[in-house]
């Protein structure tokens, strides 16, 4: 006992580095894409976690387009062609909630306050945990785009059409999610984030062009629906999808992100470094 | 050596209408140990928090390895380690996992990171824990990986918030070696606690804290002094003797004599110390046998009780006989 108990002191003795052979910190970048790591890590851990992107997606785009395909567009083929690029966006953006609630349990624990004492680029914390979200993203676009696709969704724009539209909704799922790290570092529990969540997220996909044409809305609604960020996505989703891609449309929706990560970014440092 | 571990004048942390922290001056020079000591809720982990750059203080001024913690917390951060009072890691990842992902974000590449992480882990005793998930890891194997990850770059000054608080005696005994150890290598380290025996044991000075405010400073012999006079503690073989043994102390030094819980325990406080020696012959020759005897300053509960007036929640069970020592050599 004694001598392991010495043995211990000479070995961490051994281990410690001197301050000059201490290594430069990672930078913004590097340490995003660690947190983005870490992300990963726990999806490996935790693969239950991939329960909500893989079988909510699957639900979603069956039963929305049996349920209302016959009513809305006469017949379920004809209303898949419309749909699927609705459901897909509506779905991944349905996702992007939990980033906040999963971030909002994770803050709470100890690591965090490590993390935040370490000299690296603090937003890499929140970065890199949104970057690893994009792993979930796209697995649950890929099931959603095969799933319509069993379904009889034939899209014009090909591959290239798909997979452009693939990654302007990626770019555009990780600038959402800066709302929802807002709400997770103000609220103290899951379910308060949720709840506030949900009542953002109603409006945003239902007073929108996914499931049906704004024509018939009063014209009020179509003024709201119009300018919702979501609306703007579908529409230029559609457009690639159907080999329509319309650069002013695609324009508009990354003016919308960097609108979206301009605001909500910095405010999410501001209370993350705030946060007690 | 010149600039100081840490400075504060004034510090203040208000949650609310209460101040958290109210006020707190601390000089703590570079080397060593320096023990912060408090019940829960007297504001030492508000305190740790905004001198490790966590927590903005509402007043006062901090100024850590001289650095201020309002303009330079970035200079602050490069050379100080946290070691949080719940285990500041990440429980879902297993204990090699943890250690690349702070190597990492200190600037190791993919490789050295887990290089340095499996020395560590090595120099911690947790070879065999390194691929299993830090849930499933034991209070003191956590609290032995927690401090691994202060150390993959040896930090100038360390934070340890209740570094045994839940763990086995064992265990704490390895943390208190593991500390030595790593002042012996040259890392100051600000350490709090609520048990007084670990600052009697680790700490080279002692802040004494309450609700905010600090009540006392110095080194633990310091402390002790303030309660003025030391103590004579005798335990009598027969317990049926006692009030005879209780009678003839208080006779030969003139004093008040405690009689303890342990039915053949007895205090006596000493004005001076050399004339413990007459009362133990005076026991002697009227045929009392001593079990035990021991001379020595009041433990620092008394220190505590005396200080701030109430008691501490572990003063029932601390006791007064010196720490027993670990397996000497």
């Amino acid at each position: 006992m004694t001598t392991t108990a010495q043995d211990q002191s000479q070995k961490i003795r051994s281990v410690l580095v001197p301050a000059e052979e201490r290594p430069a910190p990672s930078g913004a970048v590097s340490a995003s894409l660690t947190y983005g790591w870490r992300a990963l890590l726990k999806i490996k851990h935790i693969p239950e976690q991939l329960f909500d992107v893989t079988v909510f997606p699957i639900m979603m785009t069956v039963m929305f387009t049996y349920i209302f395909g016959g009513a809305i567009a006469g017949s379920v083929d004809g209303y898949v062609q419309w749909l699927i690029p609705g459901i897909f966006v509506q779905t991944m953006i349905m996702i992007t909630m939990y980033t906040g609630i999963t971030l909002n349990r994770d803050i709470s624990k100890g690591v965090f306050d490590r993390f935040r004492s370490l000299p690296t680029w603090r937003p890499a914390q929140l970065v890199g945990a949104l970057l690893g979200d994009q792993v979930r993203y796209i697995l649950a676009g890929t099931i959603i785009l095969l799933v319509g696709f069993v379904m009889g969704f034939r899209p014009e724009g090909g591959l290239t059409g798909v997979l452009m539209a693939f990654v302007l909704l990626l770019l555009f799922s990780f600038s959402l999610s800066w709302i929802w790290t807002v709400i997770s570092l103000l609220v103290r529990t899951e379910q308060a984030a949720m709840g506030i969540s949900m009542f953002i997220m109603m409006p945003l996909t239902f007073a929108s062009n996914i499931f049906v044409d704004p024509e018939t809305m009063p014209s009020w609604l179509q003024g709201a629906v119009e300018v919702n960020p979501v609306s703007v996505v579908v529409t230029a989703i559609r457009e690639l999808m159907a080999g329509m891609g319309d650069f002013g449309s695609v324009t508009l929706v990354l003016v919308y992100c960097a609108v979206l990560v301009g605001v909500f970014g910095p405010v999410s440092m501001y209370f993350y470094n705030r946060k007690s | 050596m010149s600039v100081p571990a840490i400075e504060t004048r004034g510090l203040v942390k208000r949650f609310g209408n209460t101040a958290a922290v109210d006020e707190i001056d601390l000089h703590i020079p570079q080397g060593g140990i320096y023990g912060v000591l408090g019940p829960n809720g007297a504001g030492k982990t508000t305190a740790i928090r905004m001198l490790a750059t966590l927590l903005r203080p509402d007043a006062g001024e901090a100024r850590v390895l001289g650095h201020d913690v309002f303009t330079e917390p970035k200079a602050i951060r490069e050379k100080i380690a946290l070691t949080g009072q719940f285990a500041s890691l990440d429980e879902d990842l297993t204990g090699i996992e943890n250690l690349m992902l702070l190597g990492r974000l200190l600037g190791y590449s993919s490789r050295d990171a887990k290089v340095r992480g499996m020395t560590l882990l090595d120099a911690f005793g947790l070879t065999e824990a390194a691929t299993r998930q830090v849930k499933k890891y034991s209070g003191g194997m956590r609290r032995r990986l927690d401090i691994a990850g202060s150390l993959i770059v040896t930090p100038q000054l360390m934070f340890l918030d209740e570094p045994t608080t839940g763990i086995d005696p064992r265990s704490r005994n390895q943390v208190w070696d593991i500390i030595r150890t790593l002042v012996a290598g040259g890392t100051t380290i600000l350490l709090t606690t609520q048990h007084l025996e670990e600052a009697d044991q680790l700490a080279d000075r002692i802040a004494v804290i309450d609700t905010g405010k600090v009540i006392a400073e110095g080194t633990p012999g310091q402390l002790k002094a303030q309660v003025g006079t030391g103590a004579l503690k005798v335990r009598v073989a027969d317990p049926a003797r006692r009030e005879e043994a209780a009678e003839i102390l208080g006779r030969t030094l003139m004093t008040e004599v405690i009689r303890e819980s342990d039915s053949a325990a007895l205090t006596v406080r000493l004005e001076d110390e050399s004339r413990a020696a007459s009362a133990l012959i005076a026991l002697q020759d009227s045929g009392l046998s001593v079990e035990t005897f021991a001379l020595g300053q009041p433990s620092l509960d008394e220190v505590f009780l005396a200080l701030t007036g109430h008691k501490t929640a572990d003063e029932a069970t601390e006791g007064d006989a010196p720490a027993t020592q670990e397996e000497a050599a």
